[in-house]
């Protein structure tokens, strides 16, 4: 095993590289921006495409006609570089086309800051583009699983003629970490049965979103559905720590979830039985697991770099059963696993109480304190 | 009958391998038929029908992939050329154009090809201008003639609030990367056949990876323009073509030596 020291964007870069990705399209902004340069003189190395476009909008329809090839094909950006490419995103979706979308949030709404920050959860699982489509969505919270996961997502992509999100943020992006690469895999040589490359020695096709037959529309919806449903049944991932034992649960993913371990570590060595529950796959969110909670568990905690957008689907799955607190930072605002570890604390003293919306007691609390 | 009288047939004209013969969804009159049959022909003739990639894009001609019988994606609008740049230079071996009316070119997408121009990207654009949004019904468009009245400027475009047709072959004519760049009409049978040589000249720009070409077509719109198709035909002659003159705007010197 060999490792290098990468910094996050960079080695998403290259893993996707050695996953077969023939072509990229992208726009430069900070915290992503690393990657396209990367980009712009790795793939003409290999003779793949690179082509900077003039705007997001032009990248993502760039990735669209790539996809329709069936070569593998990517872009990468942030937060408001994703908001703009949310139209072909839904094209593509609509087109039923693999493709892999890199997202490294920052701070917003707006033109926001560079910071890091989650803001864009529920803009990524939970629709962003017109229609009604999903997206497989996976989030990491360091540079090694930044890799690990990008190869995932070309598989998937290309398992489920889906879009597949890499849904990271600033500090994992622009982070350094040793990790370990793929190898490089061969490019693809056989394509789909859809695959527009020109129709020598077969009936010609064509790729469109359209469907002027609202009848034949909602056949197309129903088989995303089905499609989904494949997806719900056997790719849900999501990793727990400490639960064996635990009395208490803190939950979040990416960044907060990394923050919110120091501070269960430090919790764990002073002997409060707490574990962590980390969705990797935030689209299908693993509801059975917020679901199968023991009723032992008396208090969970759920940390997020925004106001409380995963905490929605995680009362959901939990059909609030567990008494849940939140604890958020917002606007690009990082928080310290001291932080996390005082609420872990203000969650042992004190039960939580289950009047109203946790969000609005953690809003009650943050203002309290002026 | 006496059979020594009769004579061997002989087919002069008849339906291209590129056109699948399904019946078009057109207006009576419309122009938007002639030139696909135009390009249609011109593949054939090129024998690349199976080497040719389409990109539709959103308007009259948003079904064109119905018609054209040869590999097609269908563009969100106005972002026909970024999709033939992911096409293109994913497979450099194949033909790719992109099929676009005025309004989605010169309006919503004009970024796109504007960029495509400019990076000499090897695709070929027939451009159909008929000076209105006719998928929805005949608004104003970009190219929209001064004082011309629509749907969205009901007493005729007003210059003053509502600016200036955009002539589009000579902004592009500046641009480095643009290869071959000119304006034909498909008014009458002698400017039809010479639009059909210039959409000819496109493809074999591209064939020779010479970069960006573009064909604008003057067009017609009987129905949205509200006149009839001769009175229409006639408009273009007299209205469109002193504003928008015909003519080669930019031709790579390579390309001089290729006769039709
Ligand atoms: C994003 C978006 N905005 C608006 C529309 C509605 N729309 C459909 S066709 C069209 C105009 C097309 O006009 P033009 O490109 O001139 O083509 P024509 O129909 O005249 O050939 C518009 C505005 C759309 N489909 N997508
Ligand atoms: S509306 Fe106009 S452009 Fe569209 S098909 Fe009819 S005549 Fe042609
Ligand atoms: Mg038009």
């Amino acid at each position: 095993m060999s490792l290098e020291l990468m910094k996050g964007n960079e080695a998403v870069a290259e893993a996707a590289v050695r996953a077969g990705v023939v072509s990229y399209f992208g726009y430069p902004i900070t915290p992503q921006t690393e990657l396209l340069e990367y980009m712009s003189h790795r793939m003409p190395e290999l003779g793949r495409a690179f082509v900077q476009a003039e705007s997001e909008l032009g990248a993502i329809n760039m990735v669209y006609g790539a996809a329709c090839t069936g070569y593998r094909t990517m872009t990468s950006s942030s937060s408001p570089g994703v908001s703009l490419m949310l139209e072909g995103v839904s094209y593509i979706a609509g087109t039923e086309l693999p493709m892999v979308i890199v997202n490294v949030m920052r701070g917003g709404p707006g033109l926001g800051n560079i910071a890091p920050a989650q803001s864009d959860y529920n803009q990524m699982v939970h629709g962003g583009g017109h229609g009604d489509y999903r997206c497989i969505v996976l989030a990491p919270c360091s540079v090694q699983e930044s890799v690990d996961l990008t190869v995932l997502a070309f598989d998937l992509a290309d398992k489920y003629r889906s879009i597949v999100v890499i849904l990271t943020d600033g500090s994992i992006g622009q982070m350094m970490e040793a990790c370990e690469l793929p190898p490089m895999q061969p490019l693809k040589t056989t394509f789909a049965d859809w695959a527009v490359q020109g129709c020598e020695g077969r009936e010609r096709r064509f790729l469109t979103s359209i469907n002027l037959d609202p009848a034949a529309q909602e056949e197309m919806n129903y088989r995303l559905l089905k499609r989904w449903i494949d997806v719900e049944a056997n790719e849900i991932r999501c990793q727990e720590y400490y639960m064996e034992d635990a009395e208490y649960v803190v939950t979040g993913f990416g960044s907060s979830a990394r923050i919110a371990l120091s501070a269960v570590r430090i919790a764990r060595a002073e002997g409060i039985k707490v574990g962590l529950i980390r969705p990797i796959t935030l689209s299908p969110f693993p509801r059975q697991v917020y679901a199968d909670l023991s009723d032992k568990i008396k208090g969970m905690l759920v940390v997020e770099m925004n106001a409380g957008q995963m905490l929605e689907d995680v009362l959901a799955a939990n059909r609030y059963r567990t008494p849940t607190d939140f604890f958020a930072r917002l606007g690009g605002v990082v928080p310290f696993p001291d932080e996390v570890l005082g609420e872990i604390h203000r969650m042992v003293e004190t039960p939580i109480s289950t009047d109203g919306h946790p969000r609005d007691r953690w809003l009650a609390r943050v203002l309290a304190k002026g | 009958m006496v059979l020594e009288n009769c004579e061997i047939e002989t087919t002069v004209f008849e339906r291209p391998d590129s056109l699948t013969g399904t019946t078009s969804h057109y207006c009576p009159g419309c122009t938007h038929g002639i030139a696909n049959r135009l390009i249609a022909e011109v593949i054939d003739e090129m024998g690349m029908r199976e080497k040719t990639i389409g990109v539709a894009s959103v308007g009259c001609s948003v079904f064109i992939y119905n018609y054209l019988n040869m590999d097609f994606v269908q563009a969100p609008h106005g972002r026909a050329p970024a999709m033939a740049t992911g096409i293109k230079r994913v497979l450099p071996d194949r033909m790719v154009f992109t099929y676009q009316g005025d309004g989605d070119l010169a309006s919503i997408g004009m970024a796109e090809i504007v960029h495509a121009a400019a990076r000499g990207e090897n695709i070929s654009v027939f451009f159909l201008n008929n000076t209105n949004y006719g998928m929805t019904g005949g608004q104003m468009a970009p190219t929209s003639m001064p004082g011309q009245k629509t749907t969205s400027s009901q007493t005729g475009r007003d210059v003053e609030t509502q600016g200036f047709p955009i002539r589009v072959s000579e902004m592009f004519s500046k641009l480095d990367g643009a290869s071959y760049i000119v304006r034909r009409s498909l008014h009458d049978p002698k400017h039809i056949r010479m639009a059909k040589k210039a959409i000819r000249m496109a493809f074999e720009t591209q064939v020779r990876g010479l970069g960006f070409s573009m064909v604008e077509l003057l067009s017609i719109c009987p129905t949205n323009w509200g006149i009839s198709p001769l009175n229409s035909i006639k408009w273009l002659e007299e209205k469109m073509i002193p504003y928008y003159p015909l003519g080669d705007y930019k031709i790579h010197p390579a390309l001089a030596e290729i006769k039709l």
